[in-house]
């Protein structure tokens, strides 16, 4: 069934039992923090993403808001994949996740670089819901930036 | 089929009009095709309505043999195509029975009508000679409701920070019904217009507007009611509504994209300065200034969607063919299903009235805590269309406390297997979600 391209097991696991979900305060008071908030116009979906980092390692990622499962999976990947990273690295696995989303199901996702992230690979088929799949992505990506460093620049066409 | 028991003294069932679902579904073409292969199970007409046979032949016909601009050429072609746009106006006059055919403009959407009101009253408002009615400024309250569509409240918002007027708004009640109890209050001597949904067009709710219009016009103010989602449903009487003005658009009743209208009492039409300026709104122009023409054509610059309003003629033909009261029950009919068989579904919360009483056949829900766009998507894998989202009216989904809302919304080609479909596609979201 056509369904199951977009609703993979990584992400239905994902949205019911969502990683590192809720904002946190910064441990080290001296940590720099960034936060962003995004909203999908579309259907009304938010998320609020929150980094922290000491200048070159994303210490923490966390976020809170409310949307599909898509959009919730998504935020939990993000986080799982992307807290602890260096900011290049992360720029890395962002630029990745962004392509694959814009690839319209034509892009073959690198495991290696994207972890449970390529179980989006059936969701880029469903031009509807790339945004959903975006919208934690984008939201780290200002919050990023906020805290003084830059991730990927890539813009996207979704 | 769910049966009604219908008190004595009310029009029993053998009383009303009916029609054979089966043969009205034959003239939509688009109803044969298959969505993911199942069979199309088309719930969104709220949405945007499918168009009949009837109604494309004629949008066909009119460029393959009529075609030419309006109001303007003395040629045997232009000639047609003006008797065409302009019959479609006496027909639509008929269909909403308005007291003249000149107070009826055609405009691009519903829009767009809601906008030439506002605009007036904002043009109106920087000549001091404009009519008292339509001038407003600090002190003046424009009235809506929580239940509107964003079209009837982002404009009014606009106009209010403009010219310093202050929006106020109908609350709603836990029912989904209109909570008119500070009408008194609400509705005041400062009271400029009245813009008021008749049908809204996320809870389905049907407003009852005699107690606004009678306090309307004690206060000397104007009513609009936005009759975007009951035009296309049930009989229209603008004279029996004793509204000011009324909108609707031609895509939610059989018609295609591009045409809506703005109904207006002439004296009113009359008053009002002109909004968007062109071609076909002037009476004459020197390099200096203007003088404009008598409405409607003060309200239709520029070249109109003349095969579209044509088509809307059309739709209105084929609407009154089957009747509008026969489509009104119908889709009561559909409505008393809908909402029983939506009962049987675990863990579904129903917005709005969840009886068929004062209330469309549009019914929007949330399934436990899946998300609309999830319950959208499985259904859609199944070949049933629902909208979901905010619909529009986020003030709605605020009010109720989500998000979003899945919708399904029926019109006269729908039919209770469809609502059969939407039950056992339901049943599908709580499996996959579950």
């Amino acid at each position: 069934m056509q369904l199951e391209s977009l609703y993979q097991e990584i992400i239905l696991d994902h949205y019911k039992h969502p990683h590192g979900r809720g904002l946190r305060d910064a441990a080290d008071p001296d940590a720099r923090v960034g936060e962003a908030h995004h909203v999908n116009p579309t259907c009304g979906d938010e998320i609020t993403v929150r980094v922290t980092t000491d200048g070159k390692v994303f210490t923490d990622i966390s976020y809170d808001g409310m949307g599909c499962s898509i959009s919730q999976a998504s935020a939990s990947i993000l986080h799982e994949l992307l807290r602890g990273r260096a900011a290049d690295d992360a720029t890395v696995v962002h630029e990745a996740f962004v392509e694959l989303m814009s690839g319209r199901g034509q892009v073959t996702p690198d495991e290696e670089v994207l972890g449970d992230g390529v179980a989006f690979a059936g969701v880029a088929r469903y031009p509807a819901r790339v945004k959903c799949a975006l919208l934690s992505w984008m939201a780290f990506k200002d919050a990023a930036a906020r805290a003084g460093v830059g991730v990927s620049p890539t813009e996207v066409k979704a | 089929m769910t049966s009604i028991a219908i008190p004595a003294g009310m029009p029993q069932y053998d009383d009303v009009p009916r029609f054979d679902v089966a043969r009205v579904r034959a003239d939509f073409p688009i109803l044969d095709r298959e969505v993911n292969g199942h069979p199309l199970v088309y719930l969104d007409s709220a949405n945007t309505s499918h168009k009949p046979r009837q109604v494309l032949d004629v949008l066909a016909e009119h460029y393959a043999r009529h075609n030419a601009n309006v109001s303007r050429s003395v040629h045997t072609l232009g000639t047609e195509a003006t008797e065409a746009y302009e019959g479609a106006r006496a027909k639509v006059a008929t269909f909403i029975n308005a007291p003249s055919v000149d107070e009826v403009v055609f405009t691009k959407n519903s829009t767009e009508a809601i906008n030439i009101v506002v605009y007036a009253f904002s043009n109106a408002s920087l000549r001091p000679d404009a009519d008292p009615r339509f001038r407003i400024g600090p002190g003046d309250e424009i009235v809506i409701s929580e239940m509107e569509h964003h079209s009837n409240i982002v404009p009014w918002q606009l106009l209010a920070e403009r010219t310093g007027a202050t929006l106020r708004w109908f609350p709603v009640t836990d029912h989904g019904r209109l909570d008119e109890s500070g009408l008194a209050e609400l509705v005041t001597e400062r009271t400029k217009i009245v813009s008021l949904v008749h049908t809204s067009n996320i809870l389905g709710t049907v407003n009852a507007t005699a107690r606004i219009t009678e306090r309307v016009r004690e206060v000397g103010a104007l009513l609009l009611l936005d009759c975007s989602q009951s035009v296309p449903h049930m009989p229209m009487d603008v004279v029996d509504y004793d509204a000011d003005f009324i909108v609707f658009t031609g895509h939610k009743m059989c018609a295609p994209t591009g045409i809506g209208v703005l109904w207006g009492r002439g004296e009113l039409l009359a008053a009002m300065p002109p909004v968007m300026g062109g071609g076909s709104m002037i009476e004459t122009v020197s390099m200096a200034r203007s003088t404009f023409a008598a409405p409607p054509a003060r309200f239709e610059a520029g070249t109109p969607p003349i095969a579209e309003a044509v088509a809307l003629g059309a739709a209105v033909d084929y609407l009154s063919g089957i009747g509008m009261r026969a489509i009104q029950w119908h889709e009561k009919e559909l409505t008393a299903y809908a909402l029983d068989a939506l009962a049987t579904v675990p863990g579904l919360r129903i917005f709005g009235p969840n009886v068929p009483v004062g209330r469309g056949g549009t019914i929007s829900f949330a399934l436990g805590d899946v998300h609309p766009h999830d319950v959208g998507q499985v259904l859609d894998s199944l070949g049933v269309q629902v909208r979901v989202g905010h619909h529009c009216a986020k003030p709605v989904c605020t009010r109720f406390g989500v998000p979003a809302m899945t919708r399904a919304s029926f019109y006269l080609y729908t039919t209770t297997e469809e609502i059969d479909a939407l039950v056992a596609g339901l049943e599908q979201v709580r499996k996959v979600f579950g």
